[in-house]
């Protein structure tokens, strides 16, 4: 265990050290490669005056918003076409049209409809990230061990609380993955919106610090974009864990 | 039955026209689809659109093959050796949850505007799922293989090359397909946000000089362009398939 931290630490620090070498003995031009230790003065700065938490606070806001209204859309379209059966022989078409469209394509489209907005900012992450939980919702509906719906039938549930209580308990494995999925998506988004569309955030702030030529903070932002991009997905993975024990539990 | 897709469509489209011939949408906004036909048309045979795609394309493939390259080196490299996989992995993990957007600046500052920052995003955006591809792959290689290899008296690089890579190769080829529908999605970030050539950039301009018919056409062309290469893809995959079917029945 200690030999394997060991050894996975001695690639980036050899790299780090290397770097820091060079930088400081003028082989690497600060304007392209600030020392590590220039970028970690730039991280520290940002959280000790507090200029970190406004744009992390915007980013992450932004995010949650667009992942969340992507599941509640993502979930209730799912459910709705995966409970009817020939809804997806009509709207197959779209969909693989749709599915593949770069998300960021339609930011211009976005922008002539809502103007440079939040509303036009969440269309934007909520269409990019439907996809995931909208296919994930429609695959685990489809995939429903078919004695559950006879009973559902026999019982004589409605079409509303079959949804409720039988289509969608069975389908959260798939719909939780999707929502993984979902959530990297929406911050990949986040950020282009915030980049391309003047949005406040972490996007915005590493573009203008390229374009300022202040180099230790555009590293120090992809730092914190990195990190929060691997706390989400180990925060939504851990909730996994936790909903779904009872997947684990039945498999042993 | 293939005639039901395309119903919603038309019916939608239809709507949307007679909706906007009646003046109840405005023009500025959303354009009427005669218009955009036109527009797409006129975009078409002034060459700007076939430009924009060559353009879009060129650094789309240009990404998808340093990504191909480095993925498939690093993923032999990880999977065969545990020290490199102690070495490395863990350093590959610290990276891969970063945005490949939020390089976006990062390559600008670098490789200024052009193909090579376009490329550089792109690359680093489809390279994982090529890589944990070929990892897993290369892991999953059989062990009698290197028994073999072993008994032959076969170097690394050989037993690499003439084992390990043609029974992963199929594996391969299917993280392969992921990371070029990505590598596409990539490309036309990149033009979108900062990099003024091809199909995201004349998006971007076409909305910004108000031509919304244009700007529409160039969006469901650049849906076009992405569900066939899609449509190409998922045939790749079906292949694929059938030829491990094919083999596992043998």
């Amino acid at each position: 265990m200690i030999k394997s931290v060991a050894l996975s630490l001695v690639v980036p620090t050899l790299l780090l050290a290397a770097w820091q070498l060079a930088a400081s003995g003028g082989f690497l031009s600060v304007a392209y490669f600030p020392a590590p230790s220039r970028t970690f003065d730039a991280l520290w700065g940002l959280i000790a005056t507090g200029a970190l938490w406004g744009p992390l606070g915007a980013t992450s806001l932004r995010m949650l918003e667009g992942w969340i209204l992507a599941s509640i859309l993502g979930i209730g379209l799912g459910s709705l076409i995966g409970s009817s059966g020939s809804a997806m022989e009509y709207l197959q078409p779209i969909v693989e049209f749709l599915r593949p469209l770069p998300a960021s394509a339609i930011i211009p489209a976005a922008i002539l409809l809502f103007g440079l907005s939040n509303e036009m900012a969440l269309l934007v992450i909520s269409f990019g990230s439907i996809w995931p939980v909208l296919l994930g919702t429609l695959h685990g509906i489809s995939a429903i061990e078919p004695r559950l719906k006879e009973v559902s039938a026999t019982l004589e549930m409605s079409p509303a609380s079959y949804l409720y209580r039988v289509a969608i308990p069975s389908a959260q494995v798939d719909i939780f993955t999707g929502m993984r999925i979902s959530l990297a998506i929406a911050l990949i988004l986040t950020v282009v919106v915030e980049m391309q569309a003047a949005q406040p955030g972490l996007g915005q702030n590493i573009l203008l610090a390229q374009r300022m030529y202040r180099s230790p903070e555009l590293y120090a932002g992809i730092v914190v974009l990195g990190i929060f991009g691997a706390c989400s997905d180990r925060i939504l993975t851990a909730m996994e864990m936790r909903l779904m024990r009872w997947k684990h539990v039945r498999k042993r | 039955m293939r005639w039901k897709g395309l119903v919603l469509p038309f019916v939608l489209v239809a709507c949307w026209e007679l909706a906007s011939r009646a003046d109840l949408i405005p023009l500025q906004t959303m354009s009427r689809p005669s218009d955009i036909i036109a527009a797409w048309w006129t975009d078409l045979s002034t060459g700007v659109l076939l430009t924009a795609t060559v353009q879009t394309l060129q650094a789309t493939l240009f990404g998808f093959l340093i990504a191909t390259a480095i993925g498939i080196l690093t993923g032999l490299f990880v999977g065969l050796s545990s020290t490199a996989r102690l070495m490395i992995s863990p350093s590959l993990e610290a990276l891969r949850p970063v945005p490949p957007v939020a390089l976006i600046p990062l390559s600008l500052l670098l490789l200024g505007f052009g193909v090579s920052m376009e490329a550089a995003v792109v690359a680093f955006a489809c390279v994982w799922p090529i890589l944990i591809a070929t990892t897993a792959a290369v892991k999953a290689s059989d062990p009698r293989l290197h028994e073999v290899a072993q008994i032959l008296e076969f170097n690394s690089f050989s037993y690499a090359r003439k084992f390990v890579l043609p029974a992963a190769l199929g594996r391969i080829g299917v993280g392969m397909r992921t990371g070029l529908g990505i590598a596409l999605v990539a490309a036309v970030t990149v033009e979108i946000v900062v990099n003024p050539r091809g199909l995201g950039y004349s998006l971007i301009i076409a909305q910004q000089s108000l031509h919304p018919d244009s700007m529409y056409a160039q969006l469901l062309w650049v849906g076009v362009i992405g569900s066939t290469l899609n449509y190409w893809l998922m045939k790749f995959d079906h292949r694929v398939l059938r030829l491990y079917a094919g083999r596992a029945l043998r």
